[in-house]
């Protein structure tokens, strides 16, 4: 069996206790640096080598952001983990707090230890009210057996973890939204620069890493970084989670090293369901441009690949399609997802998500006129790269490439008012 | 300094500016919406998107540090299309209602779309329509207009202090709206309407009036408080029809207080005295001027000459131009009279002996938003000066701290760093502490040093003197009330020592557009005449009033009428009838300050002159030009002046320099008494903010909004309790002989032995003195 870097607790009974961390090595790499009082470079060093990329969605060097972070400034400083999880397709990180959240502790102690932060905080998806919860237990049991808050591990230096549930803003998962957030303001992300290293919650130096980021920290100390690389490939460092949702068999996480063939994962999840063809994929969370079967069974997962390939890999959410699906309905979906989750601060995603889920919709609706494509991809052209942050960008994704790889089937909606799938 | 190159042409910009600051510098214009230079940045519109040599993107200018070296296209192909494609996202939803929308032709959408909109639409879909929203009496809404800006909601959080307005909902369906359904009550909530861009906030007294264009504009000065804030008046027909701010950043910057915005209305009061009258009986008759200046003249020589100069007293309105005051003056003089003044509602004048000059702010307006220490005394800030207060808060922001001494802890919506608040008659006491904490401290309080002694410091008062000997800029204010004290010349002297002792400037608080220029141009006692107070306790024979409406103005407005009523003639040059003719023989109807040239001399010296917006209304006239005719015929030499200019040149001959020559916050010889406070329950009886003068006491909007509501009787929960009274009940409220039954309300932020019972009101203005004591019983 493949090594599991976050979810291999699910092999043991009881995989959340401390118990279980506990036994299988957890909290050692805690305890040794404390121990040892490893210097804070050497860690980001081995987190450099690891080549570990952020787990949310955009695939930032981790290493590089931490060494962004200005260790020595004298004030508060803090660490935020981004546990909003609500890129549609996404599923892993609320499986990583149920099952394993003791490691999610120790990466966010170590983070603090490294970036010189006085406090962590965890910002939980709305949604999932329990999963806040059990984590405010597993706080708990990290506190009461020296592992988190005063005098840590005997080291006399002190960090504690704060919770913040959301309210299931998707908008909320993005960094600098999730700060206002905490701040208790309305969640509307800040334009950038200064970036959270500089300005970040309540105005402080902030180092935010996604939840499974931050819980691949504790093994890539313990092991080394060299060793996590190997797990992965180059540039691609370790294991990855994929949610794989849609037409397969067996839906669900899957944590496999990157650089796995996506043939390879399709399998896992038991193909696609049974009597049916793949049609096309969405490999990286709603935000991501779609890809035909034909690319995407060529293709490996990481981050380099599917960015080659015309995609991302985003957060792993890969949302598989067979020949059932409409790309016309399947985009008025999406498309009204960004729309309704817009912040609405800058113009042209406020009012072109609308814009551009209103034409989609009267396509699907028999409505569609010759010009309404080119209007879209233009529509869309306006949005990417203008707004303050990447929702704009997310919206757009979906609506130009759908439009660019099965443009047949919208102009067949549009000629025929219906669908050229199916029924 | 960096060096960058903006459309073609280099230049040095100061490091930290963005790119609209380099595009400001040179010259050149960038579309934008959410970019206001005195609110943060949003970078939300979008509008302002340039492209940047390098930058994969088009990146927003309002937002954008500059970094030496770069290269900015404001106008390039990529730059316009990117500025165009916003625009078309602007209007897509917008109702292109600009025919019957009050912001045509002064609108920033409106204008930028003639030049980055195309001419039609490649919108299909249904357009969003958002709910109206209800601001107030003095904000309309239309609200569909809306481009999200952000500009209101930054400017109540930011400048006002206060977040009345807000953004809820996400995407398309974001709207400003006021916190569920509270009104906006900010003094300076007017200001959303020059900031939005659009037509979404818009005058409610100004809706559907008049277009933009038709209207031409006059540059005036508010004649409110004495921040002086410079405006324009916008006119159409000879009628003034509304009123914005016209920036100035030394004085409002690009703010003005609603007070300043909207007291126009009241020009066109039903109150207005249009023609001259005189009392027939019990009647009052229509006269032509000559009649009624001939009686006039008439009635003053003759009592003059049976009794004496001394038989004339003169009251006027600091809210009158520096020309007005000058020849009232000029003429109370002529007529024998040293009996003159603009201070009615001040109860304490001993300071007069031993003042060096003028009082005023004791340093520049502007340097108010610098300062890093600040005590204010006895100061109702937020609503006597609402855009000091504004300059206040923005220093607290970068790091001022803000004291205060005052007989009501009232919201100052900025951090407060250390606060007294005791009763009226216990802020000498307080103010006292403050020296003998800066004397415990080894500092040289001065003539004061050996009246002190006694004084037992609080930690209060040992914080509040230790803040003011931290920091480098600082200053010590005095509000209005205790300008207004029964003991303001100890006030002023233990301010004076403070500020010697401690190094912080000591200043007043200017109530009156030109509260500073009366004292200049000798509107009070110079040679042993009464000053308003005597002449109000010993009753005159005859009484020359000037813009002032004593039963209101007055600090003991009872007494004031009885004076007036007693007298065998009284004058009135006033704009409106009011209570005048009650007491009154002639009335002269004078040109308020939009129908009369003239000047005011702001709180920290400014002398600023302004022409007549339009005619004087039906025979109004100029008071300058009234008191040339009285001064001829009452045969008194030096009334020969063609214009308001000349009037001005003779009262002020070098002009601002003559003022600044004469401005002084020294005092001396004031001898602190110490008597314990005054047992029993003080009033403290301010001049509510839209009570201040005639004009916004006449002023339809204001006098619909939260702060112009009815006096009532407000008290500590804890004195509630203790006389057995009931909150939201009614109260008879005794002051020696005067009596009112008003509404009990609650409000800790008084001290427990105090009650607030605003003057200036015609419901209270049978009570007495402003600061005096009282008593409340259950009715
Ligand atoms: C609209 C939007 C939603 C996002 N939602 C999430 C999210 O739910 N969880 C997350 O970890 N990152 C999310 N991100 C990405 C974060 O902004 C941020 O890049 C990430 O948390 C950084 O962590 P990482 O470097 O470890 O990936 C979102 C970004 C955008 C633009
Ligand atoms: S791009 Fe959209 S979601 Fe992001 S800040 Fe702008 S309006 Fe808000
Ligand atoms: S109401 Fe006006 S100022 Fe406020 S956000 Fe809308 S457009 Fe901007
Ligand atoms: S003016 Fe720059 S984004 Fe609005």
């Amino acid at each position: 069996m493949s090594t599991k870097v976050c979810l291999w607790t699910l092999d043991h009974p009881n995989p959340a206790s401390l118990e279980t961390y506990v036994a299988n090595g957890g909290y050692s790499a805690l305890k040794k640096i404390l121990a040892e009082k490893t210097p804070a470079e050497q860690i980001i060093e081995q987190v450099k080598i690891s080549a570990l990329r952020g787990r949310g969605g955009a695939g930032f060097p981790t290493g590089l952001k931490w060494s962004f972070m200005p260790r020595s400034f004298p004030g508060d400083k803090y660490v935020v983990c981004n546990t909003d999880e609500g890129e549609p397709g996404t599923f892993k990180d609320r499986d990583i707090v149920q099952f394993n959240p003791h490691q999610l502790i120790e990466g966010m102690v170590i983070a603090g230890y490294t970036l010189g932060a006085r406090a962590g905080y965890n910002y939980i998806h709305g949604e999932i009210f329990e999963l806040y919860q059990s984590w405010e237990q597993a706080l708990d049991e990290a506190r009461a057996a020296g592992y988190l808050g005063k005098n840590i591990c005997g080291s006399g230096w002190d960090f504690d973890i704060h919770a913040h549930h959301g309210y299931g803003a998707y908008i909320c998962g993005e960094e600098t939204a999730l700060l206002e957030s905490i701040e208790g303001k309305k969640g509307q992300p800040r334009f950038k620069p200064p970036f959270p290293a500089s300005f970040g919650l309540y105005g402080k130096p902030t180092t935010i890493n996604n939840t499974e980021t931050l819980a691949s920290i504790p093994w890539i100390v313990k092991h080394g970084g060299q060793r996590f690389l190997e797990l992965g490939k180059p540039n691609n460092g370790g294991t990855k989670i994929f949610s794989v949702s849609g037409h397969v068999n067996q839906p669900g996480n899957y944590e496999v090293p990157l650089g796995t063939p996506f043939a390879e994962l399709l399998e896992m999840a038991g193909g696609v369901r049974d009597g049916h063809r793949l049609k096309a994929v969405i490999p990286g969370g709603s935000s991501a441009p779609v890809l035909p079967a034909e690319i995407m069974m060529d293709c490996t997962l990481d981050f380099d690949a599917i960015a080659k390939a015309g995609s991302m890999l985003g957060s792993g959410a890969v949302i598989v399609m067979d020949e059932t699906v409409c790309m016309v309905q399947a985009l008025e979906r999406l498309a009204y997802f960004y729309f309704e989750e817009s912040c609405g601060q800058c113009t042209p995603c406020r009012e072109g998500t609308g814009w551009m889920y209103r034409v989609v919709h009267r396509i699907e609706h028999g409505q569609g006129r010759p010009e309404d494509l080119d209007l879209l991809m233009s529509v869309g052209g306006n949005i990417s790269g203008r707004t303050i942050c990447a929702l704009g960008d997310a919206a757009v994704g979906p609506v130009h490439s759908f439009i660019k790889h099965f443009r047949k089937e919208f102009e067949y909606h549009i000629e025929n008012k219906r669908c050229m799938v199916g029924d | 300094m960096p060096h960058i190159e903006i459309d073609g042409s280099e230049i040095e910009v100061a490091p930290g500016a963005t790119l609209m600051d380099a595009a400001a510098q040179a010259g050149i214009y960038i579309p934008h919406f959410c970019y206001h230079k005195k609110l943060s940045i949003a970078a939300s519109c979008r509008m302002c998107l340039v492209e940047v040599e390098k930058a994969p993107k088009p990146l927003p200018a309002c937002a954008t540090p500059v970094t030496d070296g770069m290269k900015v296209w404001t106008r390039s192909e990529r730059a316009v299309e990117a500025q165009k494609g916003v625009m078309e996202f602007l209007l897509i939803n917008h109702p292109l209602d600009c025919p019957i929308c009050d912001q045509g032709g002064e609108c920033q959408l409106q204008d930028l779309a003639v030049g980055y909109g195309a001419s039609n639409s490649r919108y299909a879909e249904p357009k969003r329509v958002v709910r109206e929203k209800e601001l107030g009496p003095l904000i309309s809404t239309d609200m569909t207009r809306c481009i999200h800006c952000s500009r209101c909601v930054r400017f109540g959080q930011e400048i006002a202090g206060m977040m009345e307005l807000g953004m809820p909902g996400r995407g398309e369906h974001t709207e400003v709206m006021p916190w569920l359904e509270h009104q906006v009550t900010s003094e300076l909530s007017g200001n959303v309407i020059d900031l939005c861009p659009v037509g979404a906030l818009t005058s409610k007294p100004f809706r559907y009036k008049a277009r933009g264009w038709e209207l031409s504009r006059r540059r005036t000065v508010s004649p409110h408080d004495g921040l002086g804030a410079n405006m324009l008046v916008h006119v159409k027909d000879g009628r003034v029809y509304r009123a914005v701010p016209q920036d100035n950043e030394a004085v409002n910057e690009c703010w003005l207080a609603d007070r300043d915005r909207y007291s126009y209305e009241a020009l066109y009061s039903e109150d207005r005295l249009t023609r001259p009258m005189v009392r027939d009986g019990d009647r009052w008759v229509e006269v032509d001027w000559g009649k009624a200046l001939a009686q006039v003249a008439g009635a003053l020589k003759m009592l003059r000459d049976t009794h004496g100069g001394d038989a004339i007293g003169v009251l006027a309105s600091p809210h009158q131009t520096v020309e007005e005051l000058h020849l009232l003056q000029k003429l109370a003089r002529g007529l024998g009279s040293d009996n003159i003044d603009h201070r009615l509602n001040h109860s304490d004048f001993a300071a007069d002996a031993g003042r060096a000059g003028a009082a005023w702010l004791g340093l520049p307006v502007a340097e108010l938003s610098n300062l890093d220490r600040v005590l204010l005394v006895g100061a109702t800030v937020r609503k006597d000066q609402p855009l000091a207060a504004q300059r206040l808060r923005q220093a607290v922001k970068a790091g001022a701290q803000l004291s205060i001494i005052h007989a009501a802890d009232d919201d100052l919506l900025c951090k407060v760093a250390h606060k007294l608040v005791v009763k009226p008659s216990a802020l000498v006491q307080a103010l006292a502490q403050v020296a003998r904490a800066l004397q415990e401290a080894g500092l040289d309080v001065g003539a004061v040093a050996a009246s002190i002694g006694g004084v037992a410091v609080t930690d209060a008062a040992r914080a509040i003197a230790g803040s003011l000997r931290g920091g480098a800029r600082k200053a010590l204010l005095l509000g209005s009330l205790a300008q207004q004290h029964p003991r303001a010349a100890e006030l002023h002297q233990l301010a004076w020592a403070i500020g010697q002792a401690s190094g912080a400037r000591v200043g007043f608080l200017s109530p009156a557009a030109n509260s500073v220029g009366a004292q200049v141009l000798g509107v009070q006692p110079a040679g042993g005449g009464r000053n308003a107070g005597r002449m109000l306790a010993e009753p005159r024979k005859a009484y020359v009033l000037m813009g002032v409406e004593p039963e209101l103005d007055a600090y003991d407005a009872r007494q004031a009428l009885e004076a007036l009523r007693g007298a065998e003639f009284v004058v009135a040059l006033t704009a409106f009838k009011g209570a005048a003719p009650d007491y009154a023989h002639v009335l002269l109807p004078i040109a308020p300050y939009t129908e009369t040239a003239g000047s005011y001399v702001n709180m920290e010296g400014r002398l600023q002159a302004f022409h007549g917006a339009v005619k004087p209304l039906g025979e109004t006239r100029p008071a300058w030009k009234v008191l040339r005719v009285l001064g001829n015929l009452l045969e008194l030499p030096g009334f020969e002046f063609d214009s308001a200019e000349a009037v001005r040149a003779e009262a002020l001959p070098e002009g601002e320099a003559t003022v600044r020559a004469r401005l002084d916050n020294a005092v001396e010889g004031v001898a602190l008494a110490h008597p314990a406070p005054v047992e029993g329950l003080d009033r403290v009886g301010e001049t509510p903010i839209y009570q201040l003068d005639p004009l916004v006491r006449r002023a339809p909007a204001l006098q619909k909004t939260a702060d112009a509501a009815a006096p009532e009787v407000w008290a500590h929960g804890e004195l509630i309790a203790r006389l057995g009274l009931e909150e939201g009940g009614q109260v008879r409220v005794t002051q020696g002989e005067g009596a009112a039954v008003l509404r009990l309300r609650r409000d800790d932020r008084l001290p427990v032995d105090a009650v607030r019972v605003a003057a200036g009101h015609p419901l209270t203005a049978g009570l007495g003195a402003r600061l005096g004591t009282l008593s409340l019983e259950r009715l």
